[in-house]
This record gives C-alpha cells, sequence and structure tokens, in this order.
C-alpha cells in the first residue's frame, strides 16, 4: 500500500542539504563514452557468456551489440571506469548505466529475463564506482537509479485507424518500472532519475511504481524527475508544456525536476526558466553537448557547453547541472569548474504562474 | 508561504489563481446530464462525442468532466476508449479533465489513461474511513486532485451542519492521515432540486451557500465545486428558467466562496441581464426568501415559468465560421491546420468538382495545406498530436476522393503506394518511425512496418517480396548512420530502384547527402525532416509527372549541400597563419654543417648520353599516361592491363632505341648553387659567400591543415639554416629538347596519332629521367655533398637519396610564378631554350624545373589548401596584389575570394 508519510532517506537530507548550498553535478553520457570503446558483439556478449551475478544464464538469440544496459554484467569494469572518470571529474551524482533495462526495452534483446540483474549489477558497478571516488577525495558520492522511458508510448497510438489503441498501458509500464526500481534499491542506488520523459504518462507510470517500490522497503527515496523538450514548440513529445509537465509530476516530490536531452543548453534555456519559474522543488539541468552534427555527432567543447550550463548558474535556475549526449567527463568537468562560483537557486516563492 | 493553489494539466497548464472566480467544468460528455451524449456513448459514435467535448472546450470550459455511469454499457471500457481518444485531440486534451464516475474501478481506469493532471469526481467517507484513505492516497499517487463529497457512512449531507460536519473530517484525514495537500482538495457539498414542492427542500440552495462560506473560511486551500443543474431538476424543459436559477445561484453560491462548477458553458444566462421579474423569483427559490409581494417563492416561480418556456435559453457562443466564406483551397488549408474535421467532405467534393482529376486535388490543396502543416510544426507553432490531427483530416479528404480515383483507374487502384518502413539495425527507437507511418497511412499509402532492429538483409528481401514502392529508414542513435549508409549501397549493389526516404533524430540532410545519397545512384535516397512532410516527399516521388524533377532537384540540391558542407569541413581545420608558423619543423641546426658546392653560380651541361638517360626512366608514369593504371613492372602482368602494358611497352622499346640510335633529341640543363639563408617563410639568396647582397628571395608557403601534435606545418624554407649557418640552395632547368615537337607533327601528319603521342611521352619521360639523373650527379658531384651515395637508377624512384628538388607549381610550392625567379637566376632561355609561357608553363613541354635542398631531413608534402591570411601576407612578400596571388593560387585557396572575409576567419 502506498504511503505518504515514509521517512525519508539519510542520503535524500544529505542531498537536499547540500543542493542549497552549492549546484550539484551529476555526470555525463554514458553512452557517448561506451560509444568511444568500439565495443563488438563479442565484447556485449563477453563472447557469449551473458551471465549476471550468480552466474545466472540469460539466453537470447537477438544480436546484443548496442544493448548497453547489457554490459553492467558483461564488462562492469569498463562502465565502472567510465563512471569513475566522471566522479574525479567532478560529478557528485552517478547515473547507473540501466536507461533502458526494463522488460519493455529489454524485449527488443530478448532480455527480458534479465532485468532484475541489470538493475541490481548496474546500481552495484555505479556505486563501486562511487566508493572508489570517495575513497580517493573523501567527497560524497550518489547513485541516482537511471530510469528511462521505454520505446513506447502510453499517451500516443502507434495506429493510424486507431486513434484510442496504445502499444502500452499504464499498467504494463508500472509493473516493468516496478521491477526496475526494486532492482535499483537493492543494488544500492541513492535516488531514482526517471528521465528523459518524452510521454508523461509513461513517468506517472514510472512514479507510481517507485511508490509502491518505497512501500516494499520503509523509506522515501529522493526521486529526481527529468523531462525531454523535442522540438521548436517547446512541447514534449506527447505535447505538454513544461508547466503542464510539472503540475503533472509534482505528486512524487521529487528532490529536483529539470530537463534533460534533445537539445543543447543554450535550446533549453527558455524551457528551463518556464520551469524554475513554477517549481517549488530543486531544480536540475543536464542539456547535451549542444545538437548533434550532420554525422550524429557532438561538437560542442567542455568550454562551449559549461559556458552555456554556467549561464543557468548565473540566473539562478539550477539546483543540479550535469551533461547529457555528448558530453565527456571533461565537459563534467568544465561544467563543474564553471558553476562553482555560482550560487543554487533557492526555491523562490511561486507566483500564480 | 503564499497561498498554495489548485495546479491542473491538460497538455497546458492550469491555475486557479485569485484572478479566476470560477472554474467552469464542462458537463456535456457526461451521460448523466446528457441524453445526446449518452446516446453518442450507446452508440460507440465516438466522433460525434469528440465533438461533444470539443465544442465544450471552444466554448470556454477549463475543465471537462468525463462521465460513463449508464447501466447499459460499460462504463470502465467507455472511459478508458473516450480518455485514449481524447488524447489524440490536442483542441480538447489541452484542458485537464475531470474524471467522474460513482465507480472507483472506472475512476482507476481514467486515471491510467491521462498524462495531465486531472481531478477525480468523487470520493467520499461513504464506505468508511480506511476505503477513504485508499482511494485518496492511489488518487495521489496517480497524481490528481479530488473533489470530495458531503457524504459518509449516514449518508449524502442535506444540512448545514452534516455538510460541515462531514467536509471538516474529510478534510482533516486528507491532511492528516493521508498526506494530501490541500489545494488539491474540491468540496462538492452537494446542490440538491429546489422547488420541488417539497418544503424540506426549500432550504437545501441556502444550505449549500452557506456551507460554502463556512470551508471557505475553516479549512484552508481547499475548493467548493457543485453540480449545478440539479438545482433546477423541477424545470427540466424550462431552460430559459433553468439558465436563470443556475445564473442565480452561482452568482449567490461564487461570492460566498464556490470557485468551481459543473456548468453547461455554452448556456449559462448573464445573472445581470436576466429579466427582473424572473431574476427575483430565482432569488427568492435559491435563497428561500419570502416574496416580497406576499405568496409562496417555488408557486410565484412555477407561474411565471411558462412565460419564458420555448423561448431557447441563451444560445451558445457563436463559433467563428467566417473562414467557410473563404475559396475552397483556403478552407482546405484552413481545416488541415485546424485538423476540424467536420466540413472537410464537401470541401474535398468542391475542391474535386472543381479539378481535372480527383489526384489533383491531393496533389495539389491538400498537399499545399500539410505543407502549411509542416511549416508551422518546424517553427514550433504547431506540435506533434497536432500534426497527427492534420493527418486525420487528409485521411477523412482522401476518403471522399478514393472512390473516384478506383473509378477512373478501373477500381484497380487500391492504395496510392506501398511503402516499407523499419528501424535499422542496433537500434530501437521507433516513435518516429510509427508517426511517420501513421501519417502516411492516413494519406492511403499502405504500410509495412518491419518494426525495429530490422537487419538490412531482411528489409532487402521483404522490400522485394512485398514489391514496394519506397523504403524508408529511421534510426536515433549515431551508429544508425553507419547503418543507413550500408543499406544505401547493398540496395546499389543488389540493383534496386526505389527510393530510399531517411528519418529521425540524428539523420540529417548533409549525412544524406554527403554519405548516403553517394552510395545509393540508381535511385535517390533522401532525407525527410520530419512526419508532417513525409506525405508530400512520397507523394511527389510516387507521381509519374512530378517524380523527376523532384528527383533531380533533390540532386541538385544535394550537390549544393555536398559542396557547402566540404567547404565548411575545410574551413573548419584550418589554422591561422601565425599558429601554422609556430608549428613550423624544427630542424636542430646546431650540429649541422652544409656541404659547400663545388660549383658556385651556374653551369651549363650539354653532353648528355640518351642511352644513360633511358636507363633512369621510370615507368609507371609512363603507363600513366596511356591511362593504365599500376606499377611498372608489375603491370606487365596485371591481369587486366597487362597484355597492353606489354604491348605498350614493346612500341615504346622500338621507339626509344630509335631516339637514342637517331639521335632524335638534344638535351640541355643548366643548374645553379647560390648561398642562401632562411628568412621567415622565404629563403634569401646572397651574391657570394660574404651573404651581404641579396641576389634573390624564394618565396615558401606554409601548410596551414590542423596538424597532429608531432606533426609540423611545413614550409620548404623551414629546411634551409636560419641567419648565422652557412647553407646553400641549388635550381636546374632541364629539357628533352624542342625536337620531339616536330616529330610529334610528323606523326599526326602521317595519320599516325598513336606515333605522335608516343614521342611526347617518351619525350617527358627523359626529361623527367634527365632531372632524377641530374640530381644524383649534383648529390654526387656538383653539389657534393653525398660524393659515395651509389643508388642504381631504378633504386632511386623510391628517393632514398637524402635531399629533394621541388618544382614550382608542384604540391610543395604550388606558386607557379616562382618560376620566373628560378629562371632569371639561371638565365635558363638562354642557357637551354626553355621559355615561360604567359601561364607560367614551360616550353617546350618536355622540361622540368626546381630548387636543390640538400638537407637530409628534407622531403616532399603538400602545401594543400591555405587561408586568405596567408594568401595576404604572400602578396606583400612577393610584391604582388592579393587579387593577383589569389589568381595564380585559385586551386589551393581555401575560401572563395569574393567571399566576405568575416566568413573565412570563423
Amino acid at each position: 500500500m502506498i504511503n505518504f508519510s515514509l521517512p525519508v532517506t539519510d542520503a535524500f537530507r544529505a542531498l537536499q542539504h547540500t543542493a542549497r548550498e552549492r549546484i550539484m553535478i551529476l555526470d555525463g553520457a554514458m553512452g557517448t563514452m561506451i560509444q568511444t570503446l568500439n565495443m563488438t558483439e563479442e565484447d556485449f556478449t563477453a563472447n557469449g557468456h551473458i551471465h549476471g551475478p550468480g552466474c545466472r544464464h540469460h539466453q537470447s538469440d537477438h544480436p546484443q551489440k548496442g544493448n548497453n544496459d547489457l554490459l553492467v554484467l558483461t564488462q562492469p569494469q569498463a562502465v565502472e571506469g567510465i563512471q569513475l572518470e566522471f566522479a574525479l571529474a567532478g560529478a557528485d551524482i552517478l547515473e547507473t548505466n540501466t536507461f533502458s533495462s526494463t522488460t519493455i526495452a529489454q524485449a527488443d534483446y530478448g532480455l527480458e529475463g534479465a532485468v532484475h540483474d541489470l538493475n541490481v549489477a548496474g546500481a552495484q558497478v555505479a556505486r563501486r564506482a562511487a566508493d572508489r571516488a570517495e575513497a580517493r577525495d573523501g567527497k560524497a558520492r550518489y547513485v541516482a537509479g537511471a530510469v528511462g522511458p521505454t520505446n513506447r508510448t502510453a499517451s500516443i497510438s502507434p495506429d493510424v485507424n486507431d486513434p484510442g489503441y496504445r502499444a502500452v498501458t499504464f499498467d504494463e509500464l508500472r509493473v516493468a518500472y516496478g521491477q526496475q526500481i526494486d532492482g535499483l534499491i537493492e543494488g544500492g542506488a541513492d535516488l531514482i532519475l526517471i528521465e528523459t520523459i518524452f510521454d508523461t504518462l509513461n513517468a506517472k507510470a514510472a512514479i507510481f511504481a517507485a511508490l509502491e517500490s518505497f512501500a516494499k522497503v520503509g523509506k522515501r527515496l529522493p526521486v529526481m524527475i527529468s523531462g525531454t523538450i523535442t522540438d521548436a514548440s517547446g512541447r514534449t513529445l506527447s505535447g505538454q508544456t513544461p508547466t503542464a509537465f510539472w503540475h503533472s509530476v509534482r505528486h512524487a516530490r521529487p528532490f529536483t525536476v529539470g530537463l534533460n536531452c534533445a537539445l543543447g543548453a543554450d535550446a533549453m534555456r527558455p524551457h528551463l526558466t518556464e520551469l524554475s519559474g513554477v517549481a517549488d522543488t530543486m531544480i536540475c539541468a543536464y542539456p547535451n553537448a549542444g545538437l548533434p552534427n550532420a554525422f550524429g555527432e557532438y561538437d560542442e567543447t567542455p568550454d562551449q557547453t559549461a559556458a552555456l550550463v554556467e549561464v543557468f548558474a548565473r540566473d539562478g535556475l539550477i539546483n543540479v547541472a550535469g551533461g547529457c549526449c555528448g558530453t565527456t567527463p571533461d565537459h563534467i568537468r568544465a561544467i563543474a569548474d564553471r558553476v562553482a562560483k555560482h550560487a543554487p537557486r533557492t526555491i523562490r516563492e511561486l507566483t500564480n504562474a | 508561504m503564499p497561498e498554495p493553489l489548485l495546479r491542473l494539466s491538460g497538455l497546458e497548464p492550469f491555475v486557479l489563481t485569485q484572478d479566476i472566480p470560477f472554474v467552469n467544468v464542462g458537463e456535456r460528455t457526461n451521460v448523466t446530464g446528457s441524453a445526446r451524449f449518452r446516446k453518442l456513448i450507446t452508440n460507440r459514435d465516438y466522433a460525434a462525442a469528440l465533438d461533444v467535448a470539443r465544442s465544450q472546450v471552444e466554448n470556454g470550459a477549463q475543465i471537462i468532466d468525463v462521465n460513463m455511469d449508464e447501466g447499459l454499457i460499460d462504463s470502465k471500457q467507455a472511459m478508458i476508449e473516450f480518455l485514449n481518444l481524447v488524447a489524440a485531440e490536442p483542441d480538447i486534451a489541452r484542458v485537464p479533465i475531470m474524471i467522474d464516475s460513482s465507480k472507483w474501478e472506472v475512476i482507476e481506469a481514467g486515471l491510467k489513461c491521462v498524462q495531465g493532471k486531472p481531478v477525480v469526481n468523487s470520493i467520499s467517507l461513504k464506505e468508511g474511513e480506511d476505503a477513504f484513505i485508499h482511494q485518496a492516497s492511489l488518487c495521489l499517487a496517480y497524481g490528481a486532485a479530488v473533489v470530495v463529497m458531503a457524504f459518509d457512512e449516514q449518508g449524502q449531507a442535506d444540512s448545514l451542519q452534516r455538510k460541515t460536519e462531514i467536509c471538516e473530517r474529510a478534510y482533516r484525514v486528507l491532511t492528516e492521515k493521508v498526506g494530501f495537500p490541500p489545494e488539491d482538495i474540491i468540496f462538492d457539498p452537494n446542490v440538491f432540486a429546489v422547488a420541488t414542492g417539497i418544503e424540506e427542500h426549500d432550504n437545501y440552495g441556502v444550505d449549500f451557500i452557506e456551507a460554502t462560506r463556512w470551508i471557505q473560511k475553516n479549512l484552508p486551500h481547499c475548493h467548493i465545486s457543485g453540480g449545478v443543474s440539479n438545482l433546477s431538476f423541477s424545470f427540466r424543459g424550462n431552460e430559459p428558467v433553468r439558465e436563470a436559477m443556475h445564473a442565480v445561484f452561482l452568482y449567490h453560491a461564487i461570492s460566498a466562496g464556490m470557485d468551481m462548477g459543473i456548468v453547461n458553458a455554452g448556456q449559462l444566462a448573464v445573472y445581470d441581464q436576466i429579466d427582473p421579474d424572473l431574476r427575483e423569483a430565482c432569488e427568492d427559490v435559491v435563497l428561500n426568501r419570502k416574496p416580497a409581494n406576499g405568496g409562496n417563492a417555488t408557486e410565484n416561480l412555477l407561474e411565471i415559468a411558462d412565460k419564458y418556456r420555448g423561448q431557447g435559453g441563451a444560445t451558445g457562443r457563436e463559433k467563428d465560421l467566417s473562414w467557410r466564406e473563404w475559396p475552397v483551397d483556403k478552407r482546405l488549408e484552413h481545416a488541415l491546420v485546424n485538423g476540424i474535421t467536420e466540413y472537410v467532405d464537401e470541401d474535398t467534393e468542391a475542391a474535386r468538382l472543381g479539378a481535372e482529376k480527383p489526384l489533383d486535388v491531393i496533389e495539389g490543396p491538400l498537399m499545399a495545406g500539410m505543407n502549411v502543416v509542416g511549416d508551422l510544426f518546424g517553427a514550433g507553432k504547431m506540435f506533434l498530436p497536432q500534426v497527427v490531427k492534420s493527418a486525420r483530416v487528409m485521411k477523412q479528404a482522401v476518403a471522399v476522393l478514393l472512390p473516384y480515383m478506383e473509378a477512373e483507374k478501373d477500381g484497380k487502384r487500391e492504395s496510392a503506394g506501398r511503402v516499407l518502413i523499419a528501424t535499422v539495425k542496433g537500434d530501437v527507437h521507433d516513435i518516429g518511425k510509427n508517426i511517420v507511418g501513421v501519417v502516411l497511412a492516413c494519406n492511403n499509402y499502405e504500410i509495412i512496418d518491419l518494426g525495429v532492429m530490422v537487419p538490412p538483409q531482411k528489409i532487402l528481401e521483404e522490400a522485394k517480396a512485398q514489391d514496394v514502392d519506397i523504403i524508408g529508414l529511421s534510426g536515433l542513435i549515431t551508429p544508425s548512420l553507419d547503418e543507413m549508409v550500408h543499406l544505401a549501397s547493398e540496395m546499389e549493389r543488389e540493383g534496386f530502384g526505389i527510393p530510399l526516404l531517411i528519418g529521425g533524430a540524428t539523420t540529417s540532410k548533409v549525412h544524406t547527402a554527403v554519405k548516403i545519397a553517394p552510395q545509393y545512384n540508381r535511385s535517390q535516397a533522401i532525407y525527410v525532416t520530419d512526419a508532417s512532410r513525409a506525405v508530400g516527399v512520397v507523394s511527389s516521388l510516387l507521381s509519374k509527372t512530378q517524380r523527376p524533377e523532384y528527383i533531380e532537384g533533390i540532386r541538385s540540391e544535394y550537390s549544393e549541400v555536398v559542396e557547402r558542407h566540404e567547404r565548411a569541413e575545410r574551413a573548419k581545420k584550418r589554422l591561422p597563419l601565425a599558429d601554422a608558423r609556430a608549428n613550423a619543423m624544427k630542424i636542430d641546426w646546431s650540429e649541422y654543417s652544409a656541404t659547400e658546392p663545388k660549383i658556385t653560380g651556374t653551369k651549363v651541361i650539354e653532353d648528355w648520353d640518351l642511352a644513360e638517360i633511358a636507363s633512369y626512366i621510370d615507368w609507371t608514369p609512363f603507363f600513366q599516361t596511356w591511362e593504365l593504371k599500376g606499377v611498372y613492372p608489375r603491370i606487365l602482368e596485371d591481369e587486366k592491363y597487362g597484355d597492353a602494358a606489354r604491348s605498350l611497352l614493346n612500341d615504346a622499346q622500338a621507339m626509344l632505341q630509335r631516339i637514342i640510335g637517331e639521335k632524335w633529341f638534344g638535351p640541355r640543363a643548366v643548374i645553379g648553387f647560390w648561398p642562401a639563408n632562411r628568412k621567415g617563410d622565404d629563403i634569401q639568396l646572397f651574391k657570394d659567400s660574404k651573404r651581404t647582397e641579396p641576389l634573390a628571395t624564394l618565396t615558401t608557403l606554409r601548410q596551414q591543415t590542423s596538424k597532429r601534435k608531432d606533426s609540423p606545418n611545413l614550409a620548404l624554407a623551414d629546411f634551409v639554416a636560419p641567419d648565422g649557418v652557412p647553407d646553400w640552395i641549388g635550381g636546374f632547368v632541364v629539357t628533352a629538347g624542342p625536337e620531339e615537337i616536330d616529330i610529334a607533327a610528323d606523326y599526326e601528319k602521317r595519320g599516325d596519332d598513336y606515333g605522335s603521342i608516343m614521342v611526347k611521352a617518351l619525350a617527358d619521360r627523359f626529361a623527367e629521367a634527365m632531372a632524377e639523373m641530374l640530381h644524383q650527379k649534383v648529390r654526387k658531384h656538383h653539389w657534393g655533398y653525398a660524393p659515395d651515395e651509389s643508388f642504381n637508377s631504378q633504386e632511386l624512384i623510391g628517393e632514398p637519396y637524402d635531399g629533394i628538388r621541388p618544382a614550382p607549381g608542384y604540391p610543395a610550392q604550388p606558386d607557379h610564378t616562382e618560376k620566373r625567379t628560378l629562371f632569371d637566376l639561371l638565365n635558363a632561355k638562354a642557357n637551354t631554350g626553355v621559355e615561360l609561357t604567359e601561364s607560367m608553363a614551360m616550353w617546350p613541354g618536355s622540361s622540368v624545373s626546381g630548387l636543390y635542398i640538400g638537407h637530409p631531413e628534407a622531403y616532399y608534402f603538400g602545401v594543400a589548401r591555405i587561408e586568405r591570411d596567408q594568401v595576404e601576407d604572400y602578396a606583400t612578400r612577393k610584391g604582388m596584389s592579393v587579387a593577383e596571388v589569389e589568381r595564380w593560387l585559385a586551386p589551393v585557396l581555401n575560401y572563395r575570394p569574393g567571399d566576405a572575409k568575416a566568413v573565412a576567419a570563423e
């Protein structure tokens, strides 16, 4: 039974305390970093031996190249290495490599059965990187269990002849997200990060699932919620404005709400400003390193991205900053350097926006 | 802390601020309140049902109430279906939804269908506190505000006291036990019918209004709502009176603090405009007053009510239909942009009657309208669900035309074309692809959707098996771009001739033009910006009349894109001249001591042995002259060229023997050496070894390409020692002589073109061989820095020796005008007969000139493209105008001389 009076975790209190004192740093793009490793099918499956903790075998007939989440089982040291790099570059919060670790998203790879292991291992790998970084410099690191949007939309029909049809339902998403979040908590995640939200109904299912998972463990973890504005209309893919989006997710009482992906910092700014003006919680922004160029690569240099993110900080819009697609440890380091001299956003008294 | 406000959302936010005295909740999509809506839902006429919802929003409803509580229908299923359909109608979905049912399971099903923040209507203490807490917790977990009915275990509250008691209790439970935000609580203290003739009912209006006042005062931040139409239940059928009663009731309830109500937004009288007699009679009833002129309030109202019956009441706000007066093309455009299906059938029919063929309507006004949609989407003025809506209007219009098109084609036309779509291997993102599928299907294209992570072979097999007209590829992640390139080359290899569409977040026109389109020349790869553009592109490609011109247009556009891209790429990688100079090659001159040449000044060499020269011939370029590509001597055994190469070589050897034997050529050469030192990017030559009197300056150009760390930006000057370290530089001109010209002309005269070309080719080889041979003699004797060198003539081809002989006009110094300096120094015309033409070519053609640079670390390189800054600097150094330098260096300029400076400086 969902319970809104659960005690919050120690990490929740610590995060809220720190994010009031300084702008905290979230890490950068795991996918971008993995791409630089040029891994082969054999790397992804560890030569066909896909195994998880406890050596349970996960069989699949599908090619796994591109299934980045699987690397927490097959190449954990590579994932941990990237996370450690981000941590040492200044990230306070490390995202688990579990963006697509739901039965819905893994169905494309035939690895629905692996999601529990993927999430537990995903959190453990990030935890190890966090602990190593913490041991080196004594600064606290937090592990954010990354929960992606899946590749289906709960409020848009893929079938023209039946606009009322849905390829996925709220309950299917809720169950899938619940499995994921249970695994992330079991693996030691400090936070739950519901990110790259293009359909708010998907996110609402994830929030519901998180509340159920929290009830199981008897404590409330901090939740970060991050929407995505995909095009020039300034709305989510499913058509919501940033303020409408905030109203839809406010009941999660999130540690942060914010935006990530799809746009570079410059294009994100007006939408972030809107959100920052209406949300009575902390704000988190992690834009892409600009827009991808003609060849899908991100050209913005660390300093360029950081300079744009610094504008967020200067304008008092953010409490947490990081990077999405195309951002490397150098980008994160530059962002951390640049925002350090600015005070975090204070949760203003809301106007009647 | 400011007062927390009720914040709801559909696609757009709604905040109940102090400026909004009252929120209209549209009630027409309520099967219990609207007989028409009930009938539509029962008959599953969802299109008309959606129109009801739409007209409410158009009439100003800020929230719409959806209620499916009807015994004859599956309420839960109806709620799900209707809300899912509403989600696809952006002009309805922009406002928040009130999910209205007396059954919790229907409410919960509805909560799972809305992405915005809705209102639940309603929950109550009817089934006790536990159930109430449970349902309230779930409402909160789904992210909804709630209407709480004044209802408890004992029943519905009718009196002021019961209403306030129950509301207070509910408020405490919600805020203290559930943690519900008080601003998200809306109390419904029950509007009951008055003027029923039953005395106990007379005070219901007052009880509601007073309960409202009490709640406002005692239960902070919450809101009060009610179903207003209940009030006038006993006046069913007399709309003017009902409207007047509602207006009067609301007037007083609102001033007491009611801030929300379920009303027919289209039918509400304005308090001030109600007939004063009627208004007063209504007020007496609502406020339970004794009428001023005596009698009973209810009876008074009943008495005057008949006067108003049949007047129809206030009409709904008029829709703006002025666009209906526009020409048919504009009407269709308006309907497409605004997603209005209502008139599209008649407008399409009108357009068809005015058109030559039904297809012209699609390709004309309908496509024009969709292009407007595309423009608005691109400009951010429409968003995706609206675009999908437009596509559905399009579909309806096409459906009108279809029977006529089929009739024209004897019913053969089944679909406008067959389009295969797939997300490429390794990529699982398919939302954009699905939207394209939807939009295309709306336009009568048959869609074969292979799903995600589709291997190229499967795409090609299916495309063949299903005989599709177009393939569309989608991808979101970067590696997908390579998959698309691969698929394009496979289509080329397998002989496909159908267009290939490219779309998805990381794809772009530039990538398509630069990387994908060149792989597929049998047809055309075309980038499609977004779903709204897909129809225009596909229809152009499948139209026999439009296709050739369309593809031609794409090709010329893409070739411009490619050129622009390459220019930009080049520009990107150039270094400013200062940076290039800072990265010059740094030879350590401290340990170096140059050999002084055995000759100073110039020396003419005339005693040439043609047979010896011939032994220095590098045959590989000879075969290239004849367009036989390959390296000598391997080319003689080449599978493809071997026969031709052997026979050519035989003929060449035969002529060579005659050249040598009959002394066809009279070779001449001149060489010279001068004291020299580097001066910036130039080489300063001196008259004598005192190095005080300058003789001439050889100007050199520096590479401006962006280099890896350990690789220098070279200029020839880098290989010459700076001031203080004695160094020398040499120069030469060799020629096989002018004789070849006449010999070739003789062959030509005899009609032997082969012989003519052969003698010229051999003369060229002789000149090159002379240069090679002379260079060796220079190293060993004339300059003498490598007296012991002993490479044979064939080994020399690999340039294993120290020093280089770069020629002006070649990659290391692309400026042909440097030949002037060289020719002057060598007095070459007098000494060898070789002249420079106006364009700095050497005459006779079989001549070679160049510099001698002796440093062992010197090597051949290409300057490649240079920037404006170097050209300007170079012009100053050479005493030429920038325009003149630009003319000579045109092939290596990294900018367009005409372009604005700012561009090149970027």
